[in-house]
């Protein structure tokens, strides 16, 4: 791979949070690189949003390096900040604005950033287009649904055109049009405009079709890092043959599914049907990794699947 | 300029943008122009009940030495209350966030705040004046100077008072401790002020207190603005004190622009999501 494809956008080394005398974050370690969508999966309360937060230089961390765009998030200044994007939860704020207002007037605080390579902000009206909020562009924020909301604070976080965005939980109360809508925002983002992007959700069908890359956040640490594939691999080597036979139903579990089937064939030829062969789904993964944690066993999960040794790296030059 | 100063200006630029939008929804909302009308109501509805009282020892009617005042204490009381509670607000949900997480968008939401909370006052004038003007006579004994004395009265109580509510806003746990920290203050601050009846009626010490703060020196600047020289009897030293208005007001000016920007900095170190979100919850606990 060209080394430009390996500059690392986001860098956390041993980053610990504590609360008290609570510990929320207890050494994470990980690397985003440009133009990757990376995915923080975990439990409520594992300390995803607490992870965003310091990454996006809105939270103190209690200890560890952290260089986001080459920059300390806790030292990150205003020119630092105009590469950077932030989603937020809207609530009530700029009720009496509209749209079409409030992009515009947000994003002229980029102007004096734009760069040849990167003209800020963006073309308000492409971008409310983009989102999907053509019809709505003039109606008081207030009137907006959920929905539409939510895409106002897409198009917000994105209206500076950032290197780096941060979304936490974006499609929460999406419908699955809206979240469709989404999805595609979110490829053009990675593929038109080299944006990297880092992201927590919920919905693991999500995460699968996301993320080029999947962290998992459990007991204060990442207890696995790679792609859908790669972690499904990690946490179970066993596929999932399910076949129909005169009639019958069968499933069978398996180390070697391609060796199984071919054995099936042989036995059986044309008289399977309904041949499916799957592997652990991602929610299979993630439900067996958290159960890991949460049955006391965190660390021997954080060591299987562990961003050191058993890091799988995409680029594979590290 | 460097570059640094460019994009601090620019930023300045957008919040002045801002603020002039934000006024000009505010003035379209049913809402505020309900409560311009009702500020203007009561107050020239207190001064028409007493549109035939003479003030003791004078010729002067009620109206006359009332209505500087109580613009002075409008105006104290619109720029301390209207950001506290802005700023409270705003903090919660949300919009500071957004603000932060634009680059320099805290110097354009505070000079937004800024210009929108000073053009705030003009409704309020304009509903008050006219009526005034039209229901009671021998209003103005200045003319030309009277009105340029309104202006500078203005112009420096607003930078005297307007930090001091920003601080509170900034300061204050949430929106409800507004009216603790914020209303309460100002509200018994108004009533010795001079506002209402003559300070010379309370306690000495009272007079001291009063004094130290802002809004005696608004009604008296606005009152020298109005009212006859003969009219300076009534007042401490049987003068309007033009030096020391001034004094007093550049000092809490100055006091103003040295702590605002400490305490808007702490105070936007602290604001993040999960600090809306629970702001948030917070909310939806009331509502239940």
């Amino acid at each position: 791979m060209p080394p430009v494809e390996d500059e690392s956008i986001i860098e956390v080394r041993d980053l610990w949070m504590r609360y008290g005398s609570n510990d929320v974050l207890k050494g994470v370690d990980f690397t985003v690189t440009r133009g990757e969508v990376v995915i923080l999966l975990g439990p409520n309360g594992a300390g995803k949003t607490t992870t965003i937060e310091i990454l996006e230089g809105f939270r103190l961390p209690s200890a560890g390096t952290i260089a986001v765009l080459g920059v300390d998030p806790t030292k990150g200044d205003e020119d630092w900040r105009a590469r950077t994007g932030v989603v937020l939860q809207s609530w009530r704020d700029h009720a009496r604005w509209t749209p079409r207002k409030l992009l515009t007037h947000l994003g002229r605080y980029y102007l004096p950033y734009s760069t040849p390579e990167r003209t800020r902000p963006y073309d308000v009206a492409e971008l409310i287009a983009m989102v999907g909020l053509s019809e709505q562009a003039d109606q008081k924020v207030r009137t907006l649904s959920g929905g539409q909301r939510r895409r106002l604070d897409v198009a917000i976080g994105i209206v500076g055109r950032p290197e780096l965005l941060f979304l936490d939980e974006p499609t929460a109360g999406f419908d699955p049009h809206a979240r469709r809508e989404f999805h595609e925002l979110i490829h053009r983002l990675t593929d038109l405009e080299d944006t990297t992007i880092m992201l927590t959700t919920h919905d693991l069908d999500e995460a699968e079709k996301l993320a080029d890359r999947i962290l998992i956040l459990a007991g204060g640490r990442i207890v696995a890092d790679g792609n859908a594939d790669q972690l499904a691999r990690q946490v179970s080597a066993e596929g999932e043959v399910r076949w129909c036979l005169g009639g019958q139903h069968f499933v069978q579990s398996t180390p070697e599914p391609t060796k199984f089937v071919w054995e099936l064939f042989a036995q059986h030829g044309y008289e399977i049907t309904d041949l499916q062969v799957r592997r652990a789904s991602l929610e299979d993964t993630y439900l067996t990794m958290v159960q890991q944690h949460e049955s006391g066993r965190a660390d021997q999960a954080a060591t299987a699947f562990g961003s050191t040794d058993a890091k799988i790296d995409t680029a594979g030059a590290r | 300029m460097n570059r640094t100063g460019h994009r601090t200006l620019h930023a300045v630029r957008v919040g002045l943008a801002r603020g002039w939008t934000e006024f000009t929804q505010s003035i379209r909302s049913p809402q505020d122009q309900g409560f311009y009308l009702f500020m203007a109501f009561a107050v020239v509805g207190y001064l028409f009940l007493r549109r035939n009282s003479e003030v003791e020892g004078t010729s002067l009617l009620v109206p006359s030495v009332s209505m500087p005042s109580i613009l002075g204490g409008l105006v104290a009381f619109g720029v301390i209350i209207g950001p506290a509670y802005a700023l409270a607000m705003e903090r919660e949900d949300g919009t500071l966030l957004r603000a932060k997480a634009v680059p320099r968008g805290i110097v354009g939401y505070v000079t937004g705040q800024v210009l929108f909370h000073s053009l705030g006052l003009f409704p309020s004038l304009v509903t008050i004046l006219i009526p005034s003007f039209l229901l009671f006579d021998n209003l103005v004994h200045r003319g030309l100077a009277g009105w340029l004395t309104v202006a500078w009265v203005l112009a420096l109580g607003l930078l005297a008072t307007m930090p001091i509510g920003i601080v509170i806003g900034s300061l204050v746990p949430n929106v409800q401790k507004v009216g603790t920290w914020g209303m309460l203050p100002v509200l018994v601050l108004t009533g010795i002020s001079g506002i209402f009846y003559p300070i010379q009626s309370l306690w000495t010490w009272v007079q001291v207190v009063a004094q130290l703060f802002p809004i005696y020196w608004l009604g008296l600047g606005m009152r020298s603005a109005f009212l006859p020289e003969s009219a300076a009897a009534l007042e401490i030293g049987d003068s309007w004190r033009t030096l020391a208005t001034i004094g007093v007001l550049t000092a809490w000016a100055i006091a103003g622009l040295l702590v605002t920007p400490v305490v808007l900095r702490r105070m936007a170190r602290r604001q993040s999501g999960s600090h809306v979100e629970a702001a948030r919850q917070e909310a939806v606990q009331w509502v239940r």
